[in-house]
């Protein structure tokens, strides 16, 4: 801090800022770290055999990895277009 | 056996090196014979840091390579006679670092030294990845800054999942947080992530804050570890970081900045 600073007005608080996006975006990036690395293969895969049957877009399937102390779950979820049976969903 | 200590961070320019060379430098003016590894391949910097880039003949992948023996490429330190250096390649890539061959050379060393420290290279390639992969402890560098921070936590579910430990599902690598460049005026103003905001985030064992200090520039453009000038408060932080590794405990200090009247006027810093 030199002479003039020590005069001007303080300067506006950043640093909450800073703490407030870091919490956010690590805890997002903490429920991706331990997924297995063939997801997104997988879903690929998937998609392509789903395809075949029924003509479904990118973005109509997820797939989503869970892990607790006990169990690991690996959630599948496809939506069907509208005209064909409105929204119907498998869950395994 | 040697107790195997990774320096690492993610993000690049945090102080890994500096850190290494000073930790290095600490352990071994403890009287524990010590050796530090440069992983940097392609992008050496250990040598220039601890002052021995002109007595550098071999390196780490000439040792791989079985085109020198271990003896020929560690370069003993000008400062003190139990500190040796394993300086990187700098003509070649990244891809000449294999796991057989890193490992090889690791447990060749386990059985003369006491302390081996990894510098890590940044990133999460290769050269990152073999550092940790064999690692006891691993210093986590980081800056109380948005990035480093969140480097740093993506650094930390590496260290858990993709280290020797982690895949034989021994004890984890036990992680250290060195936090680095902290400049305690600035967390005062709110200008700046404090160690409780960090630490909210990080939840590590602290093992010291080293204040933003003009000590480490002036440190590397001499090549003489920060830890030697015993002066600066970046040199007696490094010092207290090695003490409180080895068990000792020492309180942290540079965390509230106390500045006298006519520093804080001037604005100078040591």
């Amino acid at each position: 801090m030199s002479l003039l600073d020590y005069f001007r007005s303080s300067k506006p608080k950043t640093a909450p800022l800073a703490k407030e996006r870091l919490q956010i975006l690590v805890a997002h990036e903490r429920t991706h770290r331990n997924q297995p690395s063939y997801l997104p293969q997988l879903q690929k895969e998937l998609l392509e055999v789903i395809r075949k049957y029924v003509n479904v877009d990118q973005d109509a399937i997820s797939v989503n990895f869970e892990q607790d102390e006990n169990q690991e779950t690996l959630e599948l979820n496809i939506v069907l277009p509208d005209y064909h049976n409105a929204n119907k969903e498998l869950n395994n | 056996m040697a107790r195997i200590i990774v320096v690492t961070s993610g993000k690049g320019g945090v102080g890994k090196t500096t850190t290494s060379a000073a930790i290095a430098m600490g352990l071994a003016k403890a009287g524990y014979k010590t050796a530090v590894i440069d992983f940097d391949v392609g992008l050496r910097n250990l040598d220039l840091i601890l002052g021995c880039e002109r007595r550098v003949v071999y390196d780490f992948i000439n040792v791989i390579n079985g085109e020198a023996s271990l003896s020929q490429a560690l370069i003993r330190d000008k400062n003190c006679n139990l500190l040796y250096i394993l300086p990187a390649s700098q003509t070649r890539d990244k891809d000449a670092l294999t796991l057989e061959g890193v490992g090889k050379v690791l447990d060749e060393l386990s059985k003369e030294f006491q302390y081996i420290v990894c510098d890590s290279p940044a990133g999460i390639e290769k050269g990152a990845n073999l550092a940790l992969y064999f690692a006891d402890d691993a210093f986590v560098v980081t800056n109380p800054e948005i990035s480093s921070v969140r480097d740093s936590d993506r650094m930390l579910g590496i260290l858990s999942s993709k280290s020797r430990r982690a895949e034989r599902n021994e004890e984890p690598i036990k992680e250290y947080l060195l936090l680095t460049r902290y400049d305690a005026q600035r967390v005062k103003s709110g200008e700046m992530l404090g160690l409780d905001d960090v630490q909210e985030i990080l939840s590590l064992e602290l093992l010291g804050i080293i204040p933003e200090s003009k000590s480490v520039l002036s440190a590397s453009n001499a090549g003489v570890p920060v830890i030697l000038d015993e002066k600066s408060e970046a040199g007696q932080a490094y010092s207290d970081v090695v003490a409180r590794y080895l068990g000792e405990k020492r309180p942290h200090r540079f965390i509230d900045g106390k500045q006298s009247f006519l520093k804080r006027l001037f604005g100078g810093r040591s």
